[in-house]
């Protein structure tokens, strides 16, 4: 793209045939919900929230918990897990050429990544999905790394914090990731038991085996504005019952009217307000910072 | 096409066929044709042995969700007496996907809990096709809870292709629904023991089945997604659902080797609904053998059991 075509105004730039999907990556970026070609560094400040329609782009689990933690001190749990191909899985491709494209493509190991850590100085464990890894699916790892988040919580009387975004479970671990919605569902049993809160944030999209387990057992249940939220997705819905979906559905509007989702916070606003909830739950007093 | 065969059963139709029509040609015109009825018999059963040893994970799928496969109503008339079915999740409904009531194994209260596909049409309509909305969830989750405090052990009976994808049942928070029964059942303080009768399907079966005791009938199956679900989806094709049930491990052979269910109840010859009175009297004795282990621990042991149990699910390597 030249130097002209950079300068010219987004409405005249959509309006170039062929241009329509070649937003370059980089510089620029275009915005999914508005369609407003924006400057990278602009979204990037603003939390990758559209500054023009507030669309809440889809973000990383490790930019979403660098924006969400402190700066220090940080962290990480269970980095050290790696998932395996223990059914021999293969369909067009075999899952283990799947796991090493996704690691490639997100630097990650698996679809979750879980910190200690601390939000405006409350401590914490954060967990959050990568959602470019394999479609944040839940395999072994994800539920064992949630898992060990927990423990680390049980030892040192910590509150868990969790971003979902996934399309359920890993279909390439069959069975096993299956039982991974009960072994994450129970560990919360003893976080309950000591009193420990979790607070659960739903992001888009949070969809089947992770919804229907640990994200919709939170003490707190926040979404984002607009995200996909459900247990079946939009389309399986449509195509097996034959029922025209209403505007909205499986949005966290529609969560929230429905009483499934507390509150729905900007992306802006999750981290004091994450820290007010967890304060008043865990009977903080305020924290130096907050109390001048 | 005999309809109460399947595709790969149909070379047993026929034969099956012929010793009936030499039946009736025998008694119609007073023959004796016993000896070639006998020796036609013996090779049927011959030819079901043979096919039924060598089932792919694709058949046995089929014969999971057979027509004519006995269902949980089968099991509770057969397995047990004075059942009192108890209805309704206080709240909202009641669902007919999932049956549950007080009843009575050999003379010992028991909660039993299961899906419930129907036989025919307006059954399985009203039952919707087993397939159990958020209130089927809750009401089990109440009755669980009931069993809890009158330290009643719990049975649940799991045949379902997967929890229901409808608007209502988003609405009323089906993702919740099963969410809130796996954390209930973790740390539920009295055994539960589930079995897999038919079809194990997805979430929608694990909401019933978080248990100290997992047992498989030997033709029934158990999967994060329908075969033809999962073929949609990474094959592109539902019609590749033998290569998915294949690749899914989705037989009671299958998820033994791999640690995840405790015990395999074999079937009769040619199934379960080959003979409903002998699977529900082997099943019967399993289950008596079982909550005579679990009666053994104190609660407190066995629902630390089931909980070290839980953690161990998954397959992982640490560097």
């Amino acid at each position: 793209m030249s130097w002209f075509e950079k300068l010219l105004p987004p409405k005249i730039k959509s309006a170039t045939p062929g241009e329509k999907k070649a937003v370059p990556e980089g510089l620029w970026r275009k915005c999914p919900g508005c369609g407003a070609v924006l400057y990278s560094a602009e979204i990037e400040s603003n939390s990758d929230v559209c500054p023009k329609c507030a669309h809440h782009m889809r973000i990383g689990a490790r930019r979403r918990l660098d924006l969400f933690l402190d700066k220090e001190p940080r962290s990480e749990i269970g980095a050290g897990l790696q998932p395996v191909d223990a059914l021999k899985f293969k369909d067009s491709k075999k899952y283990k050429d799947r796991l090493t494209e996704a690691q490639k493509s997100t630097g990650e190991k698996d679809a979750l990544v879980v910190m200690q850590g601390a939000v405006e100085e409350v401590p914490v464990v954060a967990a959050a999905f990568e959602f470019g890894f394999m479609g944040g699916s839940m395999g072994s790892v994800v539920g064992e790394r949630f898992v060990r988040g927990v423990s680390v919580c049980l030892e040192q009387n910590l509150p868990m914090v969790c971003f979902s975004a996934s399309g359920g479970a890993r279909m390439q671990e069959a069975l096993l990731s299956l039982m991974q919605m009960a072994k994450t569902s129970a560990a919360l049993t003893r976080l309950s038991e000591q009193g420990l809160p979790f607070i659960s944030v739903l992001t888009d999209p949070t969809m089947g085996g992770v919804s229907a387990s640990f994200a919709m057992l939170g003490d707190v249940i926040v979404a984002e504005p607009k995200a996909l939220i459900g247990f079946a997705g939009p389309r399986v819905i449509e195509q097996t019952v034959r029922e025209t979906l209403p505007e909205g559905f499986q949005r966290s509007e529609f969560l929230v009217e429905h009483g499934a989702v507390d509150i729905i916070i900007d992306r802006r606003e999750l981290r004091p307000r994450i820290a007010s909830l967890l304060s008043m739950l865990l009977r903080r007093p305020a924290s130096s910072s907050t109390a001048a | 096409m005999n309809p109460n065969y399947l595709d790969f059963e149909q070379s047993i139709a026929d034969l099956e066929a012929k010793i009936e029509a030499l039946r009736t040609a025998g008694s119609e015109r007073d023959l004796n044709l016993n000896e070639e009825i006998n020796r036609l018999r013996s090779k049927s059963r011959k030819l079901t042995e043979s096919i039924f040893t060598n089932l792919t994970p694709w058949q046995i799928s089929q014969l999971a969700r057979h027509p004519l496969r006995p269902f949980t109503l089968d099991y509770v008339k057969r397995l047990f007496t004075d059942f009192e079915e108890l209805h309704g999740d206080r709240a909202y409904a009641d669902d007919p996907a999932i049956v549950s009531g007080l009843a009575k194994l050999e003379g010992r209260p028991v909660m039993v809990i299961g899906h419930q596909k129907g036989r025919d049409t307006r059954e399985k309509l009203r039952r919707n096709f087993g397939m159990p909305r958020p209130e089927g969830y809750r009401k089990a989750m109440r009755l669980m809870k009931m069993a809890e405090r009158f330290k009643i052990p719990v049975l649940t009976f799991i045949d379902t292709p997967g929890a229901y994808p409808g608007v209502g049942a988003e609405e009323r928070g089906q993702s919740e629904a099963i969410a809130r029964n796996l954390y209930v059942m973790a740390g539920l303080r009295t055994p539960i023991v589930s079995t897999v009768i038919g079809e194990g399907g997805s979430g929608g079966a694990l909401a019933i089945g978080v248990c100290d005791r997992m047992l498989m009938l030997q033709y029934s199956t158990y999967s994060v997604i329908s075969p033809e679900g999962c073929a949609s989806i990474l094959w592109k094709s539902a019609s590749k659902a033998s290569e998915a049930a294949e690749a899914m491990g989705i037989t009671a052979h299958r998820l033994l080797e791999l640690g995840l269910i405790d015990e395999i109840v074999s079937e009769p010859l040619g199934g379960a609904h080959r003979d409903m009175d002998s699977i529900a009297a082997t099943l019967k004795q399993s289950l008596l053998a079982v909550l005579d282990q679990l009666d053994a621990l104190s609660t407190d042991a066995l629902v630390q059991a089931r909980f070290t149990r839980l953690m161990q699910y998954g397959k992982y390597e640490e560097a």
